[in-house]
């Protein structure tokens, strides 16, 4: 049964961002059983055996990272919400923090009783203020039906839970530059190791974890770890919220089972309904701006002909050759009418207006990268730039910090290697290339 | 203490030395470079990248190689790991690359720098760098800005290493400088405009490993390699008093802190030799100081080349 709902089932109910009528349909259950009936130890079998995967981008299994947690004596340990989401074409965490805030806070209060933390904090993006207060309206109700402060539903569990807002930088979703500009420092991505999970927050053993994954752990307590990996395919377990956006039809947050089809999520009714205006489809970033992008001809298929599905393995599949990544979820659909070029140097902008400045190939190759496209694009490139871009990428990728040297140059890196003829076609039609697009990429023949 | 291979060499060390400062006991050509990590600065390092080396087994309990290239300066080594550095072609063509990404905006003004010829990035740049750019762009470019009486700041020349940023973290009580915005636009800078203004601030030029801040008592007097250097001490009831003096004849053109081969203050009594404001800036008159004799200067700069002492024997030793 492809299209059972975990996380936005209840979406529809009016005023399902009131406590009252989130309890009335069901709502903290589950912090409800862990408390009374389940030891923290349990919650966490339950969340590994969910077979749950990090909803943020990197796909890690949640019950492993939490296993991770380091547990001295007399030191606090804290769990904090990644509400950072700011990656372009990713705004599934937005609409569920926005639409059905009690969700992600009966999760955190299952996931701090799980973790042990008796402190939490949910570091939202700047950005999103008015979130910020429907999230602190609906602490408020928590803390006033005694869900969250002292001796929760008198089982002597202790939780205060905090919403703090960062200053609106994309960096601050890296998890240690998080936990740094939560200190109220600069938020520039720690070394590593050591990991949040030994030291993290003010030298102390933290979790960090996507609102999605978070909100996940409501249902995985609720029926089970078991019932929960049986949705999906694989280790692709559950299901997702993808943000679809782009040239769809019918663009939005859906939440799918991982393993629908791609076929069927861009052109199926109860999805996306294809391209807008009756287009075609050029090309598409499955899983947020910083994952591959992949040509018209490996989008429903993978290089190997089998049927491309929305789950981590199958997305991959082909790895960067002919792959992508599932990442955060952010689906970007693109029309014939779209210039890969004009996409890639807007990616690159982002990044280099985004890169925290402290290790010096994301610092310097970010703003190179962004400048060699920006007169690739505007008809002033030449053939060895899209060499150098090239070079450039290798140098970044792998050699920095915290993942947005990859994320930067990941894309740029897809797009050379999918959509060489356009680039080329920008160097060599310089006018012609400002003022129409270049079409569909042909499809490579195979021998 | 536990055992680590760099470019086939075994040394034993104690457990959690990092991997750079294993290559510093082995010494001479296997030490990696380091723009940013500065032992003396608690927190320093992991940022610049120079000193990325690859590590082709982790440990003797899991051999397997690590799959990026890890920053040498806080990458802990473990029993049984091996470390390729000089003798790694990866390495190599890697920081060739961090090396065009530091070259990239630095304006290479070094016929007017200060730093010229004890600079780190031109030693690396000989090293490292290609002969010409292939960065096209309008370089960025700031407004060289005093921070303080005696210090000059050419953010064009700042390669970011946050070292100075350190020195005012663990040296002062106040810090009233930092990186203000991000990304190719980070700079240092005070805090709205603020002097600098506290006894220890001159230690900033000398962590500085390119000609970003230098002393303006010293600004375009002469050219270091034209300098001699000379032990000399001072009491001092701020520091230890201990410095290198820089003369021309019998005129001190600069006081700076001892450093070592590294580039980094030599512990004095057990303690890092920082020296004071008074005895940088103040006291430049011979009569001031005990002079001790020369100061041997260990250092492989290209412009050093043939004036100081360990380099006339190499260069000898080449010859023969």
């Amino acid at each position: 049964m492809k299209g059972r709902k975990l996380l936005l089932d209840k979406i529809g109910i009016s005023g399902i961002e009131t406590f009252e009528i989130y309890k009335k349909n069901g709502g903290y259950r589950s912090v409800e059983k862990a408390l009374k009936s389940m030891s923290p130890e349990d919650v966490v079998e339950e969340v590994k055996k969910s077979g749950l995967r990090g909803r943020g981008g990197a796909g890690f299994p949640t019950g492993m990272k939490w296993s991770f947690l380091a547990k001295p004596e007399g030191v606090p340990r804290y769990l904090v919400c990644n509400a950072d989401e700011s990656e372009p074409g990713t705004f599934k965490d937005r609409y569920l923090m926005e639409h059905i805030p009690h969700l992600l806070i009966e999760g955190m209060i299952t996931s701090s009783y799980a973790l042990g933390s008796n402190l939490s904090f949910i570091y939202i993006r700047g950005e999103f203020m008015w979130i910020l207060h429907i999230l602190e309206k609906a602490i408020a109700e928590a803390y006033n039906n005694g869900y969250l402060g002292k001796n929760i539903l008198g089982s002597g569990y202790d939780l205060d839970l905090r919403v703090m807002p960062g200053g609106g930088a994309y960096i601050c979703g890296e998890e240690t530059a998080l936990l740094e500009s939560l200190e109220g420092k600069r938020g520039n991505p720690r070394m590593k190791p050591p990991f949040p999970a030994v030291k993290g927050l003010w030298g102390c053993p933290t979790v960090v974890n996507n609102v999605e994954s978070i909100a996940a752990v409501v249902p995985i307590v609720n029926d089970g770890g078991d019932a929960y990996a049986q949705i999906g395919i694989g280790k692709s377990t559950g299901t997702k919220l993808i943000s679809a956006c782009g040239n769809l039809a019918r663009p939005g947050v859906y939440e799918i089972e991982l393993g629908l089809s791609v076929e069927e999520f861009i052109y199926g009714d109860d999805w996306c309904r294809g391209i807008a205006n009756g287009k075609k489809i050029k090309a598409c970033v499955p899983g947020g701006s910083s994952v591959p992008i992949l040509p018209h001809y490996l989008i429903t298929k993978t290089a190997s002909g089998e049927n491309r599905l929305m789950s981590y393995e199958s997305l991959a599949d082909g790895g960067f050759l002919s792959g992508s990544m599932l990442g955060s979820g952010g689906f970007i659909a693109f029309d014939e009418d779209q210039c890969i070029v004009r996409n890639t140097w807007n990616f690159a902008r982002f990044y280099s207006h985004e890169s925290c400045g402290q290790c010096s190939p994301c610092r310097e190759g970010t703003g190179w990268m962004e400048k060699v496209l920006n007169r690739l694009e505007h008809g002033e490139g030449n053939l060895r730039d899209i060499e150098l871009l090239e070079e450039i990428n290798k140098k970044i990728e792998g050699n920095t910090i915290c993942p947005l040297g990859d994320a930067a140059a990941w894309p740029v890196a897809a797009a050379i290697r999918h959509f060489r003829d356009e680039f080329e076609w920008h160097v060599t039609n310089r006018e012609e290339s400002q003022t129409r697009n270049y079409g569909l990429c042909k499809e490579p023949v195979t021998a | 203490m536990v055992k680590v291979t760099i470019d086939n060499i075994e040394v034993e060390v104690e457990q959690g030395t990092t991997i750079l400062n294993a290559a510093r006991q082995i010494g001479g050509e296997v030490v990696p470079p380091a723009m940013c990590y500065y032992s003396k600065l608690p927190g320093s390092g992991g940022k610049c990248r120079t000193c990325l080396v690859e590590v082709a087994a982790g440990s003797s309990a899991d051999p397997r190689p690590m799959p990026k290239l890890v920053a040498s300066c806080s990458t802990p080594v473990m029993d049984g790991m091996i470390v390729k550095n000089k003798t790694s072609d990866r390495v190599h063509e890697n920081r060739g690359g961090v090396v065009e990404f530091l070259l990239a905006n630095h304006p290479l003004d070094c016929p007017v720098c200060d730093q010229a010829g004890e600079c780190h990035l031109q030693d690396l740049g000989y090293e490292h760098g290609s002969q010409k750019s292939r960065y096209e762009e309008e370089k960025r470019t700031f407004e060289p800005i005093d921070i303080g009486d005696t210090i000059k700041l050419h953010m064009n020349r700042c390669i970011l290493c946050y070292r100075c940023v350190h020195v005012a973290d663990n040296l002062t009580e106040n810090r009233v400088h930092g990186v203000l915005n991000r990304g190719e636009q980070a700079e240092i800078s005070t805090y709205i405009e603020n002097a600098i203004d506290n006894d220890f601030s001159g230690n900033m030029i000398d962590v500085c490993p390119v000609g970003a801040l230098t002393d303006k008592t010293f600004r375009f007097k002469s050219r270091v390699w034209f300098l001699k250097p000379m032990e000399a001490e001072r009491s001092c009831n701020k520091c230890s008093g201990k410095a290198v003096l820089w003369m021309f004849g019998n005129e001190i053109y600069r006081v700076t802190a001892r450093k070592d081969k590294y580039g980094e203050v030599e512990d004095i009594d057990g303690k890092p030799g920082w020296i004071c404001n008074d005895c940088r800036f103040e006291n430049k008159e011979v009569s001031k100081w005990k002079i001790l004799g020369p100061r041997v200067i260990d250092r492989h700069s290209v412009i050093s080349q043939g004036k100081y002492e360990t380099k006339i024997e190499t260069s000898t030793k080449k010859i023969n």
